[in-house]
């Protein structure tokens, strides 16, 4: 028997074989179940009060109002290009949360929700889809560092960032974000590689949505995404990325481990990205509409407000609160997009150099003079 | 108040330059809030609904569904001056201008609204001399670049935008030739169109006294000429009965193709009615398996496997009469051709070596070859070196055809609407999936008796598709 064949039968059955993306899964840590009903895990245990469970819901609802606001405002080309989370809010809303205020945060370009709990101003994010600018927020005050759009190279930076913080003494930890594409990127192995040998106090965060843009995740590993951690030597696990208790429970443990010196762990958040890669993706040309309905009944937000409903922490005066909360914060979105001062073309050479050298403030004037070259509109 | 506001079409997927409005979610008079569907568009990347961006009334849609529309045109005007304005009626900005995108690929729309340089170069007007009504490129080869297409007729159109262009170099080039109006020149001036619109209408150019720029004939001259000279005042314009299109382009070669076929290859028609249900069944599971997820599974796929698995057994139907050489050249390829309508008339690009895919191959190969003839971008070589065609009239509604062959080939299946029918079934008449198979065929080549083997085999295939283990 080959290699291959002995290896296939640890692959996830492929779209089509019967429910594709939900095979039996032991390992999954789960803490509220697709109904909304409260699990425990032997491992994973999580006090958590009202308040805050009101709290997650509330983020959960209005990085999803931001999304879909975003997504409306590329469609009337009000930005280049938008990178939809739906589905993911609680992968990310869930990780965001389980940080400390000394943790820094290395997002991909669809960490919104990350962006949100670290109160990263959502239209410094939309900015940069509109293109006015690279990424308006502070990274060092916000512990989210910029978007980036390389897939994985974050990855390097997160380990980098750990390693210092390792060398400082700090009680934080890096939290590196990456999808399961990325997980093919030579990066992604180097950074835990790295991380593994000097037992850097980072967590590499994968949401694996099953898509590389089209590529299913089958695709990409023969084997789950979260059992490869143990070939770097360290710890991997598989929480239910749709499950924001789950993952805010099994993030804060990893993070946790990490500030102690206890070194890297690797979470595969099991959820599915519910819109396109991105505005100009199609995914109908790859994805069946059988899979998309299997899991919109997995919804991260519906199995939360059935958990609030059903336990009477919330009710419908504070959903309809939360509600109307989004459609202020899509009208402030709306504004603030369309209210976007044009940048100078010049902004590009000044953040080149703390101090500009000769050569650049020479390209500079022959770029103004390329632009005074013009008619006036 | 009435406070109208367009939305151009934008650029919905990095570097876009136009896309189909597929269809019209609104209505002009209805009331649509920000982020209503308004519509859904086509592009090259994705089908996609727009929203609005703003509340109000909708006054105006400026173009049809089934319209391609350039980036940065408007495509909708919306009154936001009513109460359904809001309150964000009064910050709103005004129409979008900008077609932003994140990286590199900027729509073609910024450029075409370039401010032009300073030092701009003189500029040459090389068009000015075009829109003779001589042929231009085939429509099929030419990408569509215009944001409304309109019918072209004979060229007039260009003729006459070319004549309002007319320049001060143009007449000067005239003038050496041409002294006074009338008194000299050999041949009366006048632009080919008008030439053509001169002797359709009967005129005599030498008749005509030019009114154009140095002395050129015009249309309204010719019109003056051949309006009676009494009535020629109180006349008032008569609606034509009748349109003639010139004939070219796809039209001009289907119309060549069909004389070829029908008065050199002398062929004929066979019919045969089949009961499906088993392959419309196999159809349903097949689209379930990842092999096929994503490619369109449609009943002409199995038609197409049914052709090729015969065609394997018959291999004379996939040949060509060489009448030169007075011999029948027997294919050992099948390049499959299919008939398809498209907005620019009747094309047949083929898919080559058909006979050697597997299905999912043959899917993916019958989605593309239908996709490309839709968007009008099949090439010449696509529809070079056919062998076998199918024709699938069915998709029209109709049961069944007898098709003229593509030249050069010497059988085509015209494929029929599947239809629910009472039908006897294991002795007893009961509803069933059925559906009627024609096959022409140049008689020259293929006999009755191969013909009607043939063409039964097709049958057989899609009667059982489990009969194809046997081929």
């Amino acid at each position: 028997m080959s290699v291959l064949s002995r290896t296939t039968e640890l692959v996830d059955p492929v779209p089509g074989d019967g429910a594709p993306h939900l095979p039996a899964q032991p390992d999954l840590v789960q803490l509220l179940t697709p109904e909304g009903e409260r699990v425990e895990h032997p491992d994973y245990a999580l006090d958590v009060s009202a308040e805050e469970l009101r709290a997650l819901y509330r983020d959960l609802v209005l990085v999803r109002r931001w999304d879909v606001e975003a997504t409306a405002l590329q469609r009337q080309g009000e930005l280049g290009l938008w990178a939809s989370l739906q589905g993911q809010e609680a992968a990310q809303v869930g990780a965001g949360r389980a940080m400390a205020a000394g943790d820094m945060a290395f997002p991909t370009y669809r960490e919104h929700g990350v962006a949100w709990t670290r109160e990263v101003d959502p239209l410094h994010v939309i900015s940069m889809f509109r293109g006015v600018d690279q990424g308006g927020w502070d990274p060092v005050a916000t512990g989210f560092n910029l978007y980036t759009v390389v897939i994985g190279a974050q990855t390097l930076h997160a380990t980098g960032y750990a390693m210092g913080l390792q060398r400082d003494g700090a009680d934080a930890a890096a939290l590196a974000f990456l999808g399961d594409g990325a997980t093919s990127q030579g990066e992604v192995n180097e950074a835990m590689i790295w991380a593994a040998t000097f037992a850097a106090p980072v967590v590499f965060f994968c949401q694996n949505n099953q898509y590389a843009i089209s590529a299913p995740i089958e695709r990409q590993s023969r084997v789950p995404l979260y059992q490869r951690a143990s070939g770097f030597g360290f710890p991997g696990v598989r929480v239910d990325g749709n499950d924001v208790l789950a993952v805010l429970a099994v993030t804060r443990a990893a993070l946790a481990a990490a500030r102690e010196g206890s070194g890297p762990t690797f979470i595969e958040a099991f959820t599915y990205r519910m819109g396109a890669h991105t505005t100009s993706d199609d995914p109908s040309r790859y994805r069946l509409a059988g899979e998309l309905e299997e899991w919109a009944l997995r919804d991260p937000i519906a199995r939360l407000k059935a958990h609030l409903s059903r336990t009477g922490v919330a009710d419908r005066d504070f959903f309809d609160a939360v509600d109307a909360e989004g459609d202020e914060l899509a009208v402030r979105i709306r504004t603030g997009t369309r209210g976007m001062p044009e940048p100078a073309g010049t902004e590009i050479f000044d953040h080149v150099y703390a101090e500009t050298t000769p050569e650049l403030a020479q390209q500079r004037a022959e770029f103004v003079a390329y632009h005074a070259s013009f008619e006036e509109a | 108040m009435a406070d109208l506001r367009q939305f151009a079409l934008p650029d919905i997927g990095e570097g876009l330059t136009e896309g189909d409005i597929l269809t019209w979610l609104v209505a002009v008079g209805d009331t649509v809030t920000v982020n209503q569907p308004l519509c859904e568009v086509e592009t090259a990347k994705a089908a996609v609904e727009l929203p609005s961006p703003y509340a109000g009334t909708v006054t105006d849609l400026l173009f049809e569904a089934g319209t391609t529309v350039d980036v940065g045109a408007p495509i909708i005007t919306i009154d936001v001056g009513g109460e359904g304005g809001g309150s964000r009626a009064g910050d709103a900005p005004a129409p979008p201008e900008r077609t932003a995108v994140l990286v590199g690929y900027g729509p073609r729309t910024t450029e075409a609204t370039r401010r032009p340089r300073r030092s701009a170069t003189p500029q040459v007007l090389p068009e000015a001399d075009y829109g003779s009504g001589t042929e231009r490129p085939p429509l099929l080869t030419s990408a569509p670049d215009v944001t409304v297409k309109p019918v072209r007729h004979g060229g007039l159109e260009a003729g006459r935008a070319a004549e309002a262009r007319a320049t001060v170099a143009d007449t000067q080039a005239a003038a050496p030739t041409s002294t006074v109006p009338g008194s000299g020149p050999l041949r009366p001036l006048a632009k080919p169109p008008v030439r053509k619109y001169a002797r359709d209408v009967g005129v005599d150019l030498a008749t005509v006294t030019g009114t154009g720029p140095g002395g050129v004939i015009t249309r309204a001259d010719v019109d003056a000429v051949r309006a009676p000279a009494g009535a020629a005042a109180g006349r008032t314009e008569v609606a034509p009965d009748e349109t003639r299109i010139p004939v070219r382009g796809v039209r001009k070669h289907t119309a060549a193709a069909m004389v070829a076929s029908a008065f050199t290859a002398p062929h004929v028609t066979e019919f045969l009615t089949v009961d499906v249900t088993r392959t419309m069944k196999l159809r349903q599971r097949l689209m379930a398996r990842p092999e096929l997820a994503g490619v369109k599974v449609s009943p002409l796929l199995f038609v197409a496997k049914a052709l090729l698995l015969a065609a394997r057994r018959h291999p004379m139907v996939n040949s060509s009469w060489d009448e030169a050489a007075q011999e029948i050249v027997v294919k050992h390829r099948v390049n499959l051709g299919i008939a398809a309508a498209t907005p620019r008339g009747l094309v047949v690009p083929n898919v080559k070596d058909a006979g050697a895919l597997t299905l999912p191959e043959l899917a993916t190969a019958l989605a593309d070859l239908t996709a490309t003839a839709r968007a009008g971008r099949t090439t010449p070589a696509d529809m070079s070196g056919g062998t076998i065609t199918i024709t699938n009239v069915g998709v029209f509604g109709v049961d069944t055809g007898t098709p003229l062959l593509n030249p050069g080939e010497s059988a085509i299946l015209a494929f029929g609407a599947v239809r629910a029918m009472p039908w006897v079934h294991k002795g007893r008449v009961v509803p069933r999936q059925v559906t009627t198979l024609a096959l022409s065929f140049d008689h020259r080549v293929i006999d009755g008796e191969l013909g009607s083997r043939f063409l039964a085999d097709v049958g057989a295939l899609l009667h059982d598709p489990g009969t194809a283990l046997t081929f």
